[in-house]
């Protein structure tokens, strides 16, 4: 088999300004979501309590959120959980001294409904068994917020310096630049969707960052070696002929890894379904961003065969 | 020619071996079992204890699976979880006749199932995180505010008994935020106390000041004094967390310390969170201050204090039984004098009591203040979350030496052996407060393992089947890889026993799916070189070392994002971040020399060789070979 039965460099290069375009406008639409949308954090960078616990029977959600709001508790949130007799509760933090009481609290009020202790008995489906409760104060999720950006911030620098150190600086810029807009995009999808943004959710965008500059360094690892090898291209050509010759590798490793994420997403429930999610997301742009993004970038700052060559050039000379 | 020189296939074979044997625990399985461990250091887990153990369960007719002695603790593995609760109940009651005055932890526990000689050479399985196995998680803030009052109480104090011994006489030592104000008349008098207090008391910084009429002495903790206590206020709280989990009887608890005041506790297996946090939460400790007897009998005084304004220098409580009284705000002992609390009875009134035992400084001081007080009234608080409770308060009819003291006053039983329980397992040295819970039920975790392995099988199986199908025997190679990268990781991950959460199967997963990329991109080169009209083995050779400089660079930039997260990550992000970086090097491994290794095996010997299993490779320009 194979898929790739390419004749000719195809001229990427030539609709460069298109893809940036694209990417620009999208890049604005996740800006625009994000600052009129706002992230839907989960608890761990909120504070507050979640609880998830599971019924013999699916339960009537609307008389658990009245029990509640008689019990209480304002502004929570009560859903399905993967299944219909699992539900999650969240509540935010309050100025009750006892916060860390919370869970014992819900418990109890849920109890009432499962006993079909409220005015209407018929919905009685039993006391429900508890799975899972977290409690988040306050002075953590400041805290996991500024080592988030902190971490985002040694990346960005971290691949920068390795990028300038290995290839070239215009490189190193244009490969973040391309990047960095597709932590954006994921950002904006969260934002859009209001899909709920939690640490494992974060730990994937960071990893799709230094997933999706792999691209890119394959890319321009190509691009290095045809400047080298071959004479008289132009820099448009270098470029279209390093992404079509690694386009197949490029499609076949993201196929590829996409497959895992799917099986994430079929079979790891809930709790990687958000994780998958930016996964996917990430490993779509990505492709986009790093071929077709990145290089353009790279061709606009100016880079040319001189930048490679040079160095082997002076070297004879500080021999003789 | 491509041949691997002896040494790097005899890496690969040991590298191989070795993998196998450290994944292998994984696939036992755990059993139940019961841990015995001593919570007294006076109290030696031995080969007696075993015998003991062993006794106990043969007269309960309770047959164990097997009996193991390790370095502090005797582990029984049981049949099922119903011959493990039974024998609980029955090596508890054989141990521990008086349930309130416990020498050996009895706590339910798994144990690995596999065989000695595995365990011999450290093959433990993965260590799995609480949301894999159940269990309660806290994050605790230790208040260093709060250790530094309480340092400062018990200075304040410290002084009272030093002016008395060097003859100084004051108008009076009082706490002030977070300094310690002596008040003087005359100035000579100060300058002696100062000289006192030099020689005495090296961690204070003292300065002069003047108070209308009176003068002063202001004394604060130095910077390094109050750096000191900090770090030993959470080094306290961590050895009384343990002290008390101990008693709780959990097995394999974790406490540690997260930060500067960050303390984390991870109970597994514990479902009972409100006993734990209760447990945990409680933040008793002891005080002895003396009443204002004079203020107490006062009843107009005292329906204001009930107000809520009580006279100055003084502290409305009630007292159990619900009378009200004032008492002093001076502390005259604190619960770091305490050296041992049992719960037992009046030997007169027989009724509950808690017997406490004070270390020679405390039994100097209360001497001290109980010759003094004859007459007066003392009453012993109880703190527990900042609020005071008064147990008693009795009057002191004599001077009370040796350093015994006895609690009693309207208690019962339980409650005497509670706060027995409380003050024995050591007084926190600084109040804490929860700020990050987590409990995750037994069946959540066993279903987060279930999810998560079942993700990464089917990643695998659907790789695998496309790699094969694509490339051939050259992807049979590359599945080869990875599963070898898969057998590398998870025995790195048994070996280090990293803590694995459901983010670190999520890495694992992940992993695999990037590190088929190292894969991809030198069969990708092969193809290329035999396109471009190498010989077959030569496009080998190429294709492996063109494709090298290509998988470093992106594998580094993998690397750099895995460390930034192993910095900046805690809990489940920290998880996801050591299997990451583990990953990227198992898969540099497994995908460059694994997959070479067995490249060469099959092809490297042939001379002769005509075409390569790799798949069709498609020229330009002509028809498909």
């Amino acid at each position: 088999m194979e898929f790739f039965r390419i004749r000719k460099d195809i001229p990427f290069m030539r609709h460069a300004l298109v893809f940036n375009v694209i990417s620009l406008i999208t890049f604005l639409l996740a800006v625009f979501f994000l600052v009129n949308k706002g992230l839907h954090f989960s608890i761990e960078f909120t504070g507050g309590t979640l609880l998830e616990v599971s019924y013999a029977q699916a339960p009537d959600l609307d008389k658990l959120r009245k029990q509640m709001e008689t019990d209480g508790f304002t502004d929570t949130q009560v859903q399905n959980f993967g299944t219909s007799r699992d539900v999650l509760i969240r509540v935010p933090l309050s100025k009750d001294a006892e916060t860390s009481k919370v869970g014992d609290r819900v418990m109890a009020s849920l109890a009432r409904v499962g006993a079909g202790g409220t005015a209407d008995s018929a919905g009685a489906v039993g006391a429900p068994t508890l799975k899972r409760v977290e409690f988040v104060g306050p002075q953590v999720g400041k805290e996991l917020a500024s080592d988030g950006a902190l971490a985002l911030l040694l990346v960005v620098c971290g691949i920068v310096l390795y990028l300038a150190m290995r290839f070239e600086w215009r490189f190193a810029v244009s490969a973040i630049i391309a990047n960095m807009h597709d932590v954006v995009i994921i950002l904006g999808c969260f934002a859009l969707f209001q899909w709920e943004f939690s640490l494992p959710v974060l730990a994937a965008v960071l990893a799709v960052l230094g997933y999706s500059v792999n691209e890119s360094v394959v890319v321009f690892d190509r691009v290095r070696e045809t400047f080298k090898k071959k004479r008289g291209m132009t820099t448009p050509q270098v470029l279209d002929h390093a992404i079509t010759s690694t386009i197949s590798r490029t499609i076949i490793t993201h196929g590829c890894t996409q497959m895992m994420v799917t099986s994430m997403l079929i079979f790891g429930g809930p709790a990687l379904h958000y994780f998958a999610l930016a996964l996917t997301i990430g490993i779509l742009f990505g492709i986009y961003s790093s071929v077709l993004v990145a290089s353009p970038l790279v061709m606009w700052m100016g880079v040319s065969r001189e930048q490679f060559i040079k160095v082997k050039v002076e070297k004879p000379e500080a021999v003789v | 020619m491509n041949r691997y020189p002896l040494w790097k296939n005899a890496t690969v074979l040991i590298a191989l071996v070795l993998g196998l044997l450290y994944t292998l625990p994984n696939f036992f399985g755990e059993a139940p079992a019961v841990q015995v461990a001593s919570v007294k250091s006076t109290h030696k887990v031995d080969a007696k204890l075993m015998a003991q153990v062993e006794d106990a369960l043969k007269a309960a007719s309770v047959v164990p699976q097997g009996i193991v002695l390790d370095l502090n603790s005797v582990r029984v593995r049981l049949a099922d979880t119903d011959t493990q609760l039974k024998a609980k109940d029955v090596i508890e009651k054989a141990l521990n006749p008086v349930a309130a005055d416990a020498t050996y932890s009895v706590a339910l526990n798994l144990v690995s199932n596999s065989p000695n000689w595995l365990t011999g050479i450290h093959a433990l399985p993965m260590y799995l995180g609480l949301d894999l196995r159940g269990g309660v998680h806290f994050l605790l803030q230790v208040d260093m505010k709060g250790a530094l009052t309480k340092r400062l109480d018990s200075i304040g104090a410290d002084l009272r008994s030093l002016m008395r011994d060097k003859n100084i006489r004051h108008g009076g030592i009082s706490r002030e935020g977070q300094t310690v104000a002596i008040r003087f008349r005359e100035p000579d008098i100060r300058e002696k106390a100062r000289a006192a207090l030099a020689d005495s008391q090296p961690d204070l910084l003292v300065v002069d000041a003047q108070d209308g009429a009176d003068l002063k002495l202001v004394a604060t903790l130095k910077p390094e004094a109050q750096k000191r206590i900090q770090e030993f206020a959470v080094k306290q709280n961590i050895t009384t967390l343990h002290n008390r989990i101990n008693e709780l009887g959990v097995a394999e608890p974790i406490i540690q310390q997260q930060g500067a005041d960050r303390i984390v506790v991870q109970l597994p297996g514990v479902q009972d969170t409100a006993k734990a946090k209760d447990i945990l939460g409680r933040t008793a400790t002891l005080e002895v201050r003396m009443v204002d007897d004079e203020a107490s009998a006062n009843p107009s005084i005292m329906e204001q204090a009930a107000r809520g304004q009580p006279p100055a220098g003084t502290e409305y409580y009630v007292e159990r039984g619900g009378r009200g009284l004032l008492v002093k705000k001076q502390v005259v002992l604190t619960g770091e004098r305490l050296t041992d609390a049992q719960p037992g009875f009046d030997n007169q009134t027989h009724e509950a009591a808690v017997h406490l035992s004070l270390d020679s400084a405390g039994a100097r001081i209360f001497k001290d203040v109980t010759r003094e007080s004859v007459g007066k009234r003392m009453a012993i608080l109880l703190i527990e979350k900042g609020k005071g409770e008064v147990v008693t308060a009795p009057v002191i009819r004599s001077e009370i030496g040796g350093g015994r003291v006895q609690i009693s006053g309207r208690m019962s039983t339980m409650e005497a052996n509670d706060v027995a329980l409380l003050l024995r397992a050591g007084s926190l040295a600084a109040p804490m407060e929860i700020i990050e819970e987590r409990t995750i039920g037994p069946s959540l975790g066993a279903d987060n393992i279930k999810k998560g392995f079942n993700s990464t099988l089917g990643g695998f199986a659907a790789i695998a089947v496309f790699m094969m199908a694509y490339y051939l025997l050259f992807g049979l190679v590359s599945v080869l890889a990875l599963s070898a990268n898969m057998l590398l990781l998870v025995a790195l991950l048994s070996l280090l026993q990293a803590t694995l959460t459901l983010p670190g199967i999520a890495a694992i997963a992940l992993a695999l799916g990037m590190a088929i990329d190292s894969n991809v991109l030198i069969n990708e080169r092969v193809r290329e070189e035999l396109r471009n009209g190498s010989t077959p083995q030569a496009a080998i050779t190429a294709g492996y070392e063109r494709a090298w400089a290509t998988i470093l660079d992106s594998n580094v930039t993998t690397l750099i994002v895995g460390v930034a997260l192993l910095i900046f990550g805690s809990g489940a992000v920290r998880g996801f971040a050591v299997v990451h970086c583990l990953g990227i090097l198992t898969s540099l491994f497994s995908s460059v020399i694994i997959s070479r290794a067995v490249v060469n095996w099959i092809y490297g010997r042939r001379r002769k060789l005509e075409r390569l299993s790799i798949g069709q490779v498609w020229k330009s320009g002509l028809s498909a070979k």
